[in-house]
C-alpha cells in the first residue's frame, strides 16, 4: 500500500455544536472500510477533514507514504480524493466532466481519451460520454462522479453516501463498481453509509462513528450505541 | 402621419444606399462603445473574480457601491469626465476633451460598475459543490477560479451584454465629452438627438432604426448563446 492515512485527535464543532471529538483512526491497509454512523453523526465531517476539504478545530491528519509524511497538500489532493452525495457537475459533456482530473494534471490527447474511455465503459457510461451532463439522471450523476474520480487512479478514495439518493437498480451498479475497484486496485476505499447491509456487502472492515468518535464495529454492533 | 411615412421611406433609402455620412456615425459609435466595452470587461472581470472567489476587505462595501453606479446618470458621468479632461482639469494636460477617447472614457465608467456587479453576481451563483469536485479532483486554487468562472460563463455573458446594451444606448454622457462634432465625435445616439432637434427625421428614423437592429441581434445572439448547450465543450477545449 502507497499511502496511509492516520487521524489523531480531531474534534470539530459548528455554531457550538461538537461534531467529532477526540477522533483517532489509522487506515493502513488496502480495501474498503465502511463508516457507518446515523444522520448528523459526523461522517460527512470526517470524510470532508480527511480530504482536506475542511480543517479540524483540533487535533491532525496526516499521511504517509513511505516512512515519510506527506505535506505538500497539493500533491496529496492528487493521490486522493472524495466523492460527495452531491457531486457538482460542470456544465459540459460527460466526458469533459471525467476528464477534469487528469487535465488539472496536465495529461493531454490520446492518453485522456483512452483513460477516461475505459472509466465511463467501467461506470456504465460510454454511451452518454458526449451528452450534458446535467441532463444525466441522479444515479448516473453519481456514477459519473465516481467515474470521475477513478480516472485519476487515487491511492485512497473517499466516498460520501454514495448510493444515498439513487434507486435500486443504481444502487447495485454503484456497489458493483466499487467491487470491481476493490478486486481491481490496490486503493484504500472508505465509504460512509447509513445502511448495514451495504456496508457488510462492500466492506472488509466496519466503522462505527457514534458520539463524535470511531470506533471498530461488526454487523450486529448498533449504530446508536 | 404622412411625414412619418416619409421619414421612414427616406430612412430606409439611406440605409440600402449606404449613405457614407451614415456609415461612419454607424462605425464611431461602434468603435467608442465596442473599445469602452472591451476595457471595461478587461478591468470588471478579473475584479468581479477577485470579489467572488477571494478574501477581500470592505468586500461587502464595494460590491454595494458597484451596485449603486449601475444607475449612475450619463450626464453626471459626462460632467465629471468633462471636469477631469477640460484644459482646467488634473487631466486637462492629455488634450482629450472632445475626442473619441473622452467618450470611450466616460462609456467605460458607465459599463464597469455593470460589468462587475453582474459578473459577480454569476460568479457567486455557481453551485458550491463545482468548488469542492473541482478541489477533490486535484486541481490548484488557480484552476478551481478558472473552473467556476467557466460555469458562470452565461451570467458573464448577460452582463457584459447589459453593458453593451447601456453604452451603446447612451447619449447624455458622450454629448459633454464628446461635443458631437460632425465626422469626428458624432454616433448614432447623438445625431439622433440633433436631427430629431433640427426636424430632419430621416437621418434619426434611419439610425434609431439601426441601433434598435443592433440591439435585436444582440438579443439574439445572448438568446442563442445561452440555449446552445454545445457552446460549451468549445470553451472547454
Amino acid at each position: 500500500m502507497g499511502l496511509r492515512l492516520n487521524v489523531s485527535n480531531i474534534s470539530k464543532s459548528y455554531n457550538g455544536k461538537t461534531v467529532l471529538k477526540d477522533c483517532s483512526f489509522s487506515f493502513d491497509k488496502a480495501g474498503v472500510y465502511a463508516l457507518m454512523g446515523q444522520n448528523g453523526a459526523g461522517k460527512s465531517t470526517f470524510l470532508k477533514i480527511c480530504s482536506l476539504l475542511e480543517n479540524p478545530d483540533t487535533g491532525e491528519v496526516n499521511y504517509f507514504s513511505g516512512s515519510g509524511i506527506i505535506s505538500n497538500d497539493l500533491e496529496l489532493r492528487r493521490r486522493i480524493t472524495l466523492v460527495l452525495p452531491k457531486i457538482g457537475i460542470f456544465n459540459t459533456t460527460v466526458f469533459q466532466n471525467a476528464a477534469y482530473g487528469l487535465k488539472t494534471r496536465g495529461i493531454k490527447g490520446k492518453d485522456i481519451e483512452n483513460r477516461v474511455e475505459k472509466v465511463l465503459d467501467f461506470a456504465g457510461l460510454l454511451n452518454k460520454a458526449d451528452q450534458n451532463a446535467l441532463t444525466l439522471s441522479s444515479g448516473e450523476a453519481q456514477r459519473l462522479g465516481i467515474a470521475r474520480a477513478l480516472v485519476i487512479e487515487p491511492e485512497i478514495f473517499f466516498l460520501d453516501e454514495p448510493t444515498a439518493s439513487v434507486d435500486e437498480e443504481n444502487t447495485r451498479i454503484i456497489e458493483n463498481i466499487i467491487l470491481n475497484m476493490k478486486k481491481e486496485s490496490r486503493s484504500t476505499i472508505i465509504i460512509t453509509t447509513h445502511d448495514r447491509l451495504q456496508a457488510e456487502r462492500l466492506a472488509d472492515t466496519l466503522l462505527i462513528i457514534h458520539n463524535g468518535n470511531i470506533k471498530a464495529g461488526t454487523a450486529s454492533t448498533p449504530l446508536s450505541m | 402621419m404622412y411625414s412619418i411615412i416619409e421619414a421612414f421611406k427616406k430612412a430606409f433609402v439611406l440605409i440600402l444606399s449606404l449613405d457614407p455620412e451614415l456609415l461612419g456615425i454607424i462605425l464611431l459609435s461602434l468603435k467608442v462603445s465596442g473599445t469602452a466595452l472591451l476595457i471595461a470587461s478587461a478591468i470588471g472581470l478579473p475584479l468581479s473574480a477577485m470579489l467572488g472567489l477571494r478574501k477581500v476587505p470592505a468586500k461587502g462595501i464595494f460590491v454595494s457601491l458597484m451596485n449603486t453606479f449601475m444607475g449612475l446618470p450619463p450626464v453626471v458621468v459626462g460632467l465629471f469626465v468633462y471636469m477631469m479632461l477640460s484644459r482646467s482639469g488634473p487631466m486637462g494636460f492629455l488634450g482629450l476633451l472632445y475626442t473619441p477617447s473622452a467618450m470611450i472614457i466616460a462609456q467605460t465608467i458607465l459599463a464597469l460598475p455593470i460589468v462587475v456587479s453582474l459578473c459577480h453576481s454569476a460568479i457567486i451563483a455557481v453551485d458550491r459543490n463545482i468548488r469542492l469536485a473541482s478541489q477533490t479532483l486535484g486541481a490548484t486554487p488557480f484552476q478551481t477560479s478558472i473552473t467556476i468562472i467557466k460555469e458562470a460563463r452565461y451570467g458573464i455573458m448577460s452582463g457584459i451584454i447589459a453593458a453593451l446594451g447601456r453604452v451603446m444606448a447612451e447619449v447624455g454622457a458622450i454629448l459633454i465629452v464628446g461635443g458631437n462634432i460632425a465626422g469626428y465625435t458624432r454616433v448614432m445616439t447623438t445625431t439622433i438627438a440633433l436631427e430629431t432637434d433640427k426636424g430632419n427625421f430621416e437621418l434619426a428614423v434611419a439610425l434609431g432604426i439601426i441601433l434598435l437592429t443592433i440591439s435585436l441581434f444582440i438579443n439574439a445572439l445572448l438568446h442563442f448563446v445561452q440555449k446552445n448547450g454545445t457552446v460549451e465543450a468549445a470553451l472547454w477545449d
